[in-house]
C-alpha cells in the first residue's frame, strides 16, 4: 500500500545486516513468535513443526521446568505445579482472581501481586511468565541462527499498568530486549491493514483466551491511529470453559472434585466449546479419579444460552468504545476478529449482528497478533525496506489519576489519551515545615479511589520547610510508547527534585526482580555469567553502530571538538567491548550516552526542520487542494 | 528558497509547529496531515534501536507533538490557547459573571438530564446530547467570529466559559447514557 515517504537517516539496513526481531504474542492459552523473513511475516514453529505454545508451565521438584505441550499433558495428573492461564494473575492480587476457588493452585496470600507454591518453591506470575518467554526466544534464536536484538510482545489493550510493567518485567528475566509493548487489536489491524491495503474505520473484535479487547481504528495511508479501546482483561474463552464445566457439575450431579478431577472436566469442557464450532451437539465423556463417570452431550443451543451473560459483556464495552470514538455503527467499515474464542459461532453472529455486518475472518485468529507484531518488531529493529513506513498511534485505555483529599480521584490523563503523553500538576504542602508527602496513583474510570486500581504510591521527602501552602510541588505524569507511566516531581520554588521512593501496589520492585533474575540463572543450562556479558557486548555493538550511523549522516551539526569527544568515547566502548569487562563496557556505554546527549537534540531540531521546510515547499509548488493558503506563518 | 525561514524557534507556538496560521477557523485536514507529518519523524517507533538519548528526546517531542496537536484539534481546547496566546485569562474557576439566565438554563438542562436518567429513558439522553450538540456547534460559529473577525477576546472569553458549560453537560449526558447500557 501507498505509505509515507519519510527517509530517516541511516534506517536503510543492507542485507547483510538484517537484524533479528521478533514478535511475541503472549497469550492466555497459546503462545507465539513470529519473525519477518524476505519481507514476509511468518510464525515461527517448534521441532515437530507445531506453531503454538500451551502457555503452560510445569515446576519439578528438582528445580526442572516443562513448557508447552509437555506441561500441558501433565496437568490433569500435577495440576499443583502446573500452571495454565497464568496471563490472567499478571499484575494481580489474589482477591482480583476470578473462581479462585476452583482453581487448583496453591495460592499464597501476600499483599500485592499474588505468589504460587509449587514443589520448587514460591513462583511470581512475573517467573512463569518468563518461562514462556525464554523457551520462544530459545524458539527463535535456534530458528534464526543468531542471537535476538529484540522482540515486540503484545498485551491487551486494556491492560492497565501493573499488568504491562509485569509483561515488561518477564521479558527482562527472559533475558528480551522489549523493542515495544504493543496492544493485540493493535498488532492484528496492522497485519491485516497491510495485507488489505484497508482504509476507513475499523473495529478489531479480539477475545482470547482469558482477555477481551475492542480497539477502533482509523486506517489511511500508513496511519494506523487508535481512536479508542475498551474492554475487560478478565473475560475470555476460559469463562466460556467455566460456564461448560458448571453445566456438567450440575447435569452430572457430581460431588465436590478433587484438583485432578477438576482439571480433567475442565480439559473436557474446553473439548466441547471447540468441538461445537463445527457441530451441533458435542459428546462429553470423562472417567473420574473419584470413580464416577461423566457421560453427557452439550447442544450448540444449550451452549449459546449458558454463555448468553458473557457475549452481553462483550457488546458493551463495544458500545462505550463507539461513543468515546464519536463514531456510529454504520461509519464502520470492517470488524476484523481475532483470538481463537472468536471461532464460536454465538460471537460471530453477535458481532455480526451489532455492527450489521459479516465480520472479516480472513486471517488465522490465533496467528494475526503474533504476525502483526513480527511486522512491527521488524520495523523497531531498523530493517526497513523502501516503502516499509508507517505510523502507529496508540492510546491508554483507563485514565490515570492521583488521590485528593477525602478518597476522590483527579483525573490526570484521561483514558484514549494518545501515547506518548504527559501532564503535570501542581500540589501543596498543608502543614507548616512539611518536608514530606505522600501521593496515591491509581487507574481507572470511577471517582472513588477505592473503585479504581491502586498502581503505586509515592512518598515525596527533602521537600524544603515552608509555611503552609508555599510549596510548589510539580507532578508529573509521563506516559510511553509500551503505555507505561513514569512519575517526578519537583519543588518548584527551591527547584529541589524531591527524592521518590516507590511502592508498586501489584508490581515487583527493582530488588525483587534481580533476585528472580539471579534465581533464573541459577536454575538455567546458560552459564549466566558469560550470557550477561555477551548481551552486554551486544548493546555495546547497537550503540556503536547508531552512534556511527548519526555521525556519518550529521557530522555537520557538531564542531571538530565535540565531533572528536564522541569519537574518543567510541572507540573507548568499542576497546571495552573487546575485553571481557562487564562493568567496564556498561561504564563506557553510559561515557558514551552522556557524550552525545546534545547531539542527539540536535538531530532531532534538524528532522523537525526539514519536516517543516518539507511543507513550504509544497505550499509553493502549489500542489495543495488550495482550500486555505496557511502555509505562511506569522 | 527555504533557507530563508530554517531558523526556527522550536519553542514556538503550537501552530508554528504545524505550519499554520493562529486562528479558530483552521484546515482540519491539513491539521491532521501536518501532525502524521511531524510524528512520524519524531515518534519513539521512529528511534526504538537508536541510543538511549535519542530515545528520551524523541519521546518528548512525540510527546510535545501530541499535545499540541490534542490542543488544537479541539475546538474548545484552541480556543483557550488562543486567548492564552492573547494574554487573556478565562478565568476557569470563577462563574460568578455568568448571567442568572444563562445559569437558570444550564440548571434547567441539568434537571432533564437527571430526570432521564432516574427514568432509565436513553432516548431522552440521545435527544439531549443532540440538541446541546447543535446548540454548541452554533456557539462555536459564534466564537469563530469572535476571535477571528472581530478579535474580540472579552467576548470570546465569555462564549469559552459557556462553552465550557455545555461542554461538562454533554459529558453528563454521556455518563447518563454509559449507566444506562450497564
Amino acid at each position: 500500500m501507498a505509505l509515507l515517504h519519510i527517509a530517516e537517516p541511516g534506517e536503510s539496513a543492507a542485507p547483510h545486516q538484517h537484524k533479528l526481531a521478533v514478535g511475541i504474542d503472549l497469550g492466555t492459552t497459546n503462545s507465539l513468535v513470529a519473525t519477518v523473513r524476505s519481507g514476509l511475516s511468518v510464525v515461527l514453529s517448534d521441532d515437530l513443526g507445531r506453531p503454538l505454545l500451551p502457555s503452560v508451565v510445569r515446576y519439578h521438584e528438582d528445580g526442572g521446568v516443562d513448557v508447552g505441550y509437555e506441561a500441558q499433558a501433565e496437568q490433569a495428573r500435577d495440576p499443583r505445579n502446573t500452571i495454565v492461564s497464568v496471563k490472567r494473575f499478571m499484575g494481580r492480587g489474589v482477591r482480583d482472581i476470578a473462581h479462585r476457588e476452583s482453581l487448583p493452585y496453591d495460592f499464597e496470600d501476600v499483599p500485592g501481586m499474588v505468589r504460587l507454591r509449587t514443589v520448587a518453591g514460591v513462583k511470581s506470575p512475573v517467573e512463569v511468565s518468563a518461562e514462556i518467554l525464554r523457551a520462544l526466544r530459545q524458539r527463535a534464536e535456534h530458528s534464526l541462527g543468531g542471537e535476538l536484538v529484540g522482540a515486540v510482545i503484545t498485551v491487551p489493550a486494556y491492560f492497565d499498568d501493573a499488568q504491562r510493567q509485569a509483561t515488561k518485567d518477564a521479558a527482562k528475566l527472559a533475558g528480551l530486549s522489549v523493542l515495544r509493548l504493543l496492544n493485540e487489536p493493535t498488532a492484528a489491524a496492522i497485519a491485516y491493514g497491510l495485507d488489505n491495503g484497508a482504509e476507513g474505520i475499523y473495529a478489531v473484535y479480539d477475545l482470547g483466551g482469558g482477555t477481551f479487547d475492542i480497539s477502533i481504528l482509523k486506517l489511511s495511508r500508513g496511519v494506523f491511529e487508535v481512536m479508542s479501546t475498551g474492554g475487560d482483561s478478565a473475560l475470555g474463552g476460559d469463562d466460556f470453559d467455566q460456564r461448560i464445566f458448571c453445566w456438567i457439575l450440575e447435569a452430572a450431579r457430581l460431588k465436590p472434585l478433587s484438583a485432578e478431577d477438576a482439571r480433567l472436566l475442565l480439559t473436557c469442557a474446553r473439548e466441547a466449546k471447540e468441538y461445537l464450532t463445527n457441530h451441533g451437539i458435542a459428546p462429553i465423556n470423562a472417567l473420574l479419579n473419584s470413580g464416577e463417570r461423566v457421560d453427557l452431550k452439550l447442544t450448540t443451543e444449550v451452549f449459546t444460552e449458558i454463555t448468553r451473560t458473557l457475549v452481553a459483556k462483550t457488546i458493551k464495552p463495544v458500545r462505550k468504545a463507539l461513543r468515546d470514538a464519536g463514531l456510529s455503527v454504520s461509519e464502520v467499515k470492517g470488524v476484523v476478529m481475532v483470538g481463537g474464542a472468536t471461532r464460536m459461532p454465538q460471537i460471530q453472529h453477535a458481532v455480526g449482528e451489532f455492527f450489521n455486518q459479516e465480520p472479516l475472518n480472513n486471517l488465522d485468529p490465533d496467528k494475526v497478533v503474533a504476525l502483526g507484531a513480527a511486522t512491527q518488531a521488524n520495523l523497531l529493529a531498523g530493517n526497513r525496506g523502501a516503502g516499509d513506513d508507517w505510523l502507529l498511534l496508540d492510546v491508554i485505555p483507563l485514565s490515570l489519576g492521583l488521590e485528593t483529599m477525602g478518597g476522590l480521584v483527579e483525573k490526570l490523563i484521561p483514558r484514549n489519551a494518545t501515547i506518548p503523553v504527559a501532564r503535570a500538576q501542581e500540589f501543596t504542602t498543608f502543614r507548616d515545615g512539611q518536608t514530606a508527602m505522600a501521593l496515591h496513583v491509581v487507574q481507572g474510570e470511577r471517582e472513588l479511589v477505592s473503585d479504581c486500581r491502586s498502581l503505586a504510591r509515592f512518598e515525596l521527602r527533602g521537600i524544603p520547610p515552608m509555611v503552609a501552602g508555599a510549596a510548589r510541588i510539580r507532578v508529573t505524569f509521563q506516559v510511553d510508547a509500551d503505555g507505561l507511566l513514569a512519575v517526578t516531581a519537583r519543588e518548584q520554588t527551591s527547584g529541589v527534585e524531591a527524592s521518590i521512593t516507590v511502592k508498586p501496589s501489584y508490581g515487583l520492585s527493582d530488588d525483587e526482580i534481580a533476585n528472580m533474575l539471579k534465581d533464573s540463572m541459577a536454575h538455567s543450562k546458560d552459564d549466566a555469567v558469560r550470557r550477561a556479558l555477551k548481551e552486554t557486548q551486544v548493546e555495546a555493538q547497537r550503540l556503536i553502530e547508531a552512534v556511527q550511523s548519526a555521525l556519518k549522516s550529521d557530522r555537520d551539526l557538531l564542531t571538530d571538538e565535540q565531533y572528536a569527544l564522541i569519537e574518543t568515547a567510541v572507540t573507548r566502548l568499542q576497546t571495552a567491548a573487546l575485553g571481557d569487562d562487564r562493568r567496564q563496557i556498561s561504564q563506557a556505554m553510559n561515557d558514551l550516552e552522556a557524550e552525545t546527549r546534545t547531539f542527539a537534540a540536535q538531530r532531532m531540531d534538524k528532522t523537525i526542520s526539514k519536516a517543516m521546510a518539507g511543507r513550504r515547499i509544497e505550499d509553493l509548488a502549489g500542489d495543495e487542494t488550495g482550500s486555505e493558503k496557511t502555509g505562511e506563518h506569522a | 528558497m527555504v533557507s530563508a525561514r530554517d531558523e526556527i524557534n522550536f519553542n514556538s507556538d503550537h501552530f508554528a509547529l504545524f505550519g499554520l496560521t493562529p486562528a479558530f477557523r483552521i484546515d482540519p485536514l491539513s491539521l491532521d496531515k501536518r501532525f502524521r507529518e511531524i510524528q512520524a519523524r519524531v515518534h519513539p517507533d521512529r528511534f526504538a534501536h537508536a541510543t538511549e538519548s535519542e530515545r528520551r528526546v524523541s519521546l518528548q517531542w512525540a510527546t510535545r507533538v501530541n499535545e499540541a496537536y490534542q490542543t488544537l484539534k479541539n475546538p474548545l481546547a484552541r480556543a483557550q490557547y488562543l486567548l492564552d496566546l492573547a494574554g487573556k485569562n478565562i478565568d476557569k474557576e470563577n462563574n460568578t459573571s455568568m448571567p442568572p439566565e444563562f445559569l437558570m438554563e444550564q440548571m434547567e438542562w441539568r434537571e432533564a438530564v437527571a430526570e432521564a436518567r432516574r427514568a432509565h429513558e436513553y432516548g431522552e439522553l440521545e435527544q439531549l446530547h443532540h440538541r446541546v450538540k447543535q446548540r454548541m456547534n452554533k456557539r462555536y460559529e459564534q466564537l469563530a467570529e469572535s476571535i477571528d473577525d472581530h478579535h474580540d477576546y472579552a467576548m470570546a472569553a465569555d462564549r469559552v466559559r459557556r462553552l465550557m458549560f455545555l461542554e461538562k453537560l454533554l459529558a453528563e449526558i454521556d455518563d447518563g447514557m454509559a449507566a444506562l447500557e450497564a
